[in-house]
């Protein structure tokens, strides 16, 4: 049953060597990307259904000697908390490459680019040993690098040099922290667990952490390091933004809360009230920019940075309710920001605009593709009974109760009213009103973009109603980060 | 057990085999291609690493009572040169067809100063040392002027003739001020005689080996040279005197100091903790404003030369194990670097970075693997660069206390400067893969080079998740090195 783990992680990068030795012709390699895609997708979803819900904890546990010399292991597991994270990664690159099914320019190198990109983010998930989270942490940089800077837009060079300075600086900063944090243990070796057992004075913990987050905020990314973000969904094609804001960015949330809070604790607790402030800048702020753009891709990426906010105050919380928030609202937003890209996408590959002042009315000449944004924004703005509503609502919870405070919460819940001004407008903008003549020759979503997003949207719905699918196994994870944080807490409070 | 004799059976028959060339190539009539002769030289290396494999298996030990080490630190290097030599080799087919000229002369060369690089790797005494950094030095400057018709290849050939002559010179100097302080020309003997402590003239002596050797690794500020050289020089010797040569450099600098000097260590630590600071960091910062990818990587070069040298300063036996992983890696790094810059012949001579427009439309194998090599240089993972340098980083923060503790600030300007790297590498995969093409027209590349090539690509990625083995290797063979 193991050998499962290691297929979801290293199956993709076998496939890219198979697209990219394979011929150079569109169909053959997109078919190859779908089905190794397809079949990681479906492995992984046997890793969620063989997963024992109520034991909790790590399973599909692997422990190998890799490097004695420097005590780098390979050890890959999954927990409540990184196999939703799994799935969605699984699910969005299957999505990614069926939305780039019509890709004509060097069709070969891009889908072997994206599998080595499942691959990399696959293994940043699964990792529990420091040196092979940073292998695979950097190993996502090269492919979205060349993805954005070959098949990206008019400013694409520009973009892609910028997220690569950034990505390259936050990954110095984490190796730096991975490596105080080996040497000040003294025990020899990267393993997560073993590392997170030393207990740290609180000075250090502050320097380690803030190292680690450097890297984790350039990627989730935290106010002031998130200005590559919204230059690089502008440039990057459909499929690119879908996994760049449905899984790279979770790999940010992700290594906050695994590396930062359950290993640091102390920080964390301390540093609380800091990591608040800046979740509740980064969702006023991302909303208020949102609310000013007229480029449809640049809403949505200043949307991502502002729902990025909740998970940052979901985990500044520092309660067992907020962490729940803060890892569901990472899978949700991960598939209500990849439709939502999709879904410009597809408005974009027929009106070949992405300025919000030049459509409108564009509901009744492609009703399908309307009616599957509007659940799309609706889901966004965090409406009652799809999924964004439930993560939301935990993380205010959480954080109502928490470290995060009463004022900062509610400023936070700011961000809610205005994701509702800038969604609703948009739609209005986009989809209502008066339409142009230019739209009348606008043709709806074919059947293979219906399936692709519907996907997506049966997911939103299916965790906004019955959430516990996916609770209870993050509750069950959460709980011991939860346990090593609560006697902190308390110790602050006396 | 092997008389002393065959014990450098490698060195013997690279030799053999360099004379054998100069005759076969007498013997050879006058317009014929000189391919055989390259297939020839290419044989003798491949049988030299071959003997110098199934001598492994010996002990350790000084034969010709001192004058050179048999060891596996020795042998470790040996194989380092070899490979770099056969893969030069291998890639010199573009510049030999559009020569024709003196190419067994190269050949020849080639092989000679190669057995000096093998010989300063393994030397054992002063006397030694000497005369096999001149048997490569001069074979290395009439290697620089392969293509003498070329003002620049000249301008470089007189210059590394001058600057290596002011080297050996200085380094004798140094030799014979140690002689007159102890009496004696062997390491291990000095090692004993120097027990005592320090003197202003041993200060002095010190001085001029590190100025002897600096010379030899381009360490700043003894690298002035290095740029015009690499320019100047066919792509192919620029990428051996870049690789091998440096490698030697490193080599005989961590015998003599670590055998000679190990009771002195504290008085030419800081001097190196000083070289490497100084060279990581102007390497790094001149190779940002180079639009000559020739230069840019010479200065590369400098820049890595600097984060060996933190190795040298750790000083212990995981850090002379480091700067052999280190250079091991480097070697199939740089070389798959500068023999993918070796066939921009064919479509950018004057060796522009501009000229690598859209490379990757016209030759995709050849920029991918110059990518590969640049990524491997700026330490990514997971390349065979990063786990070298990494390893090097863990062991300068391992060095104990008694040696003075971790080099925290070395370790953190190094990280620093990585990540500074990445910049000037990043802007070449840039050039090749972002920026349109100058002509859709494919740039071919011959057989052997592109064999070359794959080799370095595959040692590169080998080095990097199978890193564990070499590393064991490596530490091993350092344990004579250090007491």
């Amino acid at each position: 049953m193991d050998a499962l783990l290691h297929l979801v992680i290293f199956l993709p990068l076998a496939g890219a060597l198979l697209v990219w030795l394979g011929p150079s012709r569109p169909g053959v390699s997109r078919t190859l990307a779908a089905l190794v895609s397809g079949v990681v997708l479906v492995l992984s979803l046997l890793l969620f259904v063989n997963f024992n819900r109520t034991a909790g904890g790590f399973q599909y546990e692997t422990y190998l000697l890799w490097i004695p010399a420097i005590g780098a292991n390979y050890h890959v597991a999954v927990d409540g908390i990184s196999l939703p994270l799994v799935i969605l990664n699984a699910l969005l690159t299957f999505l990614a490459v069926l939305v780039s099914w019509n890709l004509t320019l060097r069709p070969k190198e891009y889908f072997a680019l994206v599998l080595v990109l499942e691959t990399a983010v696959a293994g940043v998930f699964t990792s529990l040993d420091f040196f092979l989270f940073f292998l695979f942490w950097d190993l996502e940089l090269a492919p979205m690098f060349l993805l954005i800077g070959i098949w990206g837009g008019p400013n694409r060079n520009y973009a892609a040099m910028k997220f690569l300075i950034y990505t390259v600086l936050g990954g110095a900063f984490l190796l730096l922290g991975i490596l105080v944090l080996y040497f000040r243990a003294g025990i020899g070796n990267f393993d997560m667990l073993a590392l997170s057992a030393v207990n740290y004075d609180l000075p250090f913990q502050i320097v380690a952490f803030l190292l680690l987050a450097v890297a984790f905020a350039v990627k989730i990314p935290i106010f002031p390091f998130h200005t590559w973000l919204p230059d690089a969904h502008v440039e990057a094609p459909t499929a690119i933004s879908v996994l760049l804001a449905g899984v790279l960015l979770k790999m940010g949330g992700y290594g906050l809360l695994r590396l930062c809070v359950s290993v640091l604790p102390g920080a964390a607790v301390f540093l609380a009230g800091a990591l608040a402030t800046l979740a509740v800048i980064n969702i006023i702020y991302g909303a208020l920019v949102a609310l000013s753009q007229r480029d449809l891709k640049k809403i949505i990426a200043n949307s991502s940075v502002s729902h990025m906010g909740f998970v940052v105050l979901g985990i500044s919380a520092m309660t067992q309710v907020g962490f729940e928030g803060a890892v569901l609202q990472m899978f949700t937003h991960g598939t209500i920001t990849g439709l939502l890209f999709m879904m410009v996408g597809l408005v974009y590959d027929r009106t070949h605009t992405r300025d919000v002042w030049a459509m409108g009315g564009l509901a009744t000449q492609i009703p399908k593709i309307a009616t599957v944004f509007v659940v799309a924004g609706l889901a966004s703005l965090g409406l009652p009974g799809l999924s964004g509503f439930v993560a939301e609502f935990l993380v205010f919870v959480g954080a109502f109760s928490g470290q995060t405070g009463v004022v900062l919460t509610v400023l936070g819940t700011l961000g809610i009213l205005l994701s509702a001004g800038y969604v609703l407008w948009l739609l209005e903008r986009v989809f209502y009103g008066p339409m142009s003549d230019q739209w009348r020759s606008l043709t709806d979503a074919t059947r293979l973009e219906m399936a692709t997003v519907g996907t997506l949207v049966a997911l939103i719905v299916l965790v906004g109603v019955y959430p516990n699918i996916l609770l209870d196994v993050i509750a069950n994870s959460v709980a011991p980060i939860y346990d090593r944080v609560a006697p902190l807490v308390a110790q602050m409070a006396t | 057990m092997a008389t002393e004799l065959t014990l450098l059976a490698p060195e013997l028959v690279l030799c053999l085999g360099a004379f054998l060339v100069i005759l076969l190539d007498l013997a050879m009539p006058g317009g014929r291609s000189r391919r055989p002769l390259l297939y020839f030289s290419l044989f003798v290396v491949i049988v030299a690493g071959g003997l110098a494999v199934g001598l492994l298996s010996q002990p350790g030990r000084p034969i010709f009572s001192g004058l050179v080490y048999f060891d596996h630190f020795g042998t470790f290097f040996h194989l380092i040169f070899l490979t770099s030599t056969g893969l030069v080799l291998l890639s010199s087919t573009l510049y030999a067809d559009r020569l024709r000229r003196w190419e067994a002369e190269y050949y020849a060369l080639l092989l000679l100063g190669t057995v000096g690089l093998m010989l300063l790797s393994s030397a054992g005494e002063f006397i030694t040392v000497f005369l096999a950094l001149e048997l490569s030095s001069l074979a290395n400057a009439f290697l620089v002027c392969w293509s003498k018709r070329s003002l620049k290849a000249t301008e470089g050939a007189l210059k590394y003739f001058i600057i290596s002559v002011l080297s050996s010179a200085l380094l004798l100097y140094g030799i014979a001020l140690l002689y007159g302080l102890t009496g004696q020309t062997s390491l291990a003997a000095i090692g004993t005689a120097l027990r005592g402590g320090a003197s202003p003239a041993l200060m002095l002596a010190l001085a001029m080996l590190v100025a002897g050797f600096g010379f030899k690794i381009s360490a700043v500020p003894f690298q002035m040279w290095t740029p015009d050289v690499y320019e100047g020089a066919p792509t192919t010797i620029t990428a051996y005197l870049s690789v091998a040569s440096k490698a030697a450099g490193f080599a005989v600098a961590l015998r003599v100091f670590l055998l000679a000097f190990g009771s002195t260590q504290e008085t030419w630590m800081a001097v190196f903790a000083a070289l490497a600071i100084l060279t990581m960091t102007v390497g790094n910062l001149l190779a940002l404003v180079q639009s000559n990818i020739k230069r840019m990587l010479a200065y590369s070069s400098i820049a890595q030369a600097g984060y060996a040298l933190v190795g040298v300063v750790a000083a212990t036996q995981q850090g002379v194990a480091a700067v052999m992983f280190f250079l091991l890696a480097y070697t199939f790094t740089q070389l798959g670097a500068f023999l993918a810059v070796v066939s921009d012949v064919e479509f950018a001579p004057d060796d522009t970075i501009e000229g690598y427009s859209g490379l990757h439309f016209r030759a995709p194998l050849l920029a991918a693997t110059l990518a590969i090599s640049l990524l491997s240089l700026a330490g990514l993972p997971p390349f065979g660069g990063f786990f070298s340098k990494l390893y090097l980083f863990l062991a300068a923060i391992n060095r104990p206390e008694l040696l003075g503790g971790p080099l925290y600030a070395l370790v953190l300007i190094g990280v620093l400067n990585s990540a500074v790297s990445l910049y000037y590498y990043a802007k070449i995969i840039r050039q090749m893969y972002l920026v349109p093409a100058p002509s859709d027209k494919p740039v071919a590349i011959p057989r052997a080079h592109a064999l070359a090539l794959a080799l370095c690509v595959l040692g590169i990625f080998v080095l990097g998740p199978f890193a564990g083995l070499f590393i064991n290797g490596a530490q091993a063979a350092a344990a004579a090195m250090v007491r």
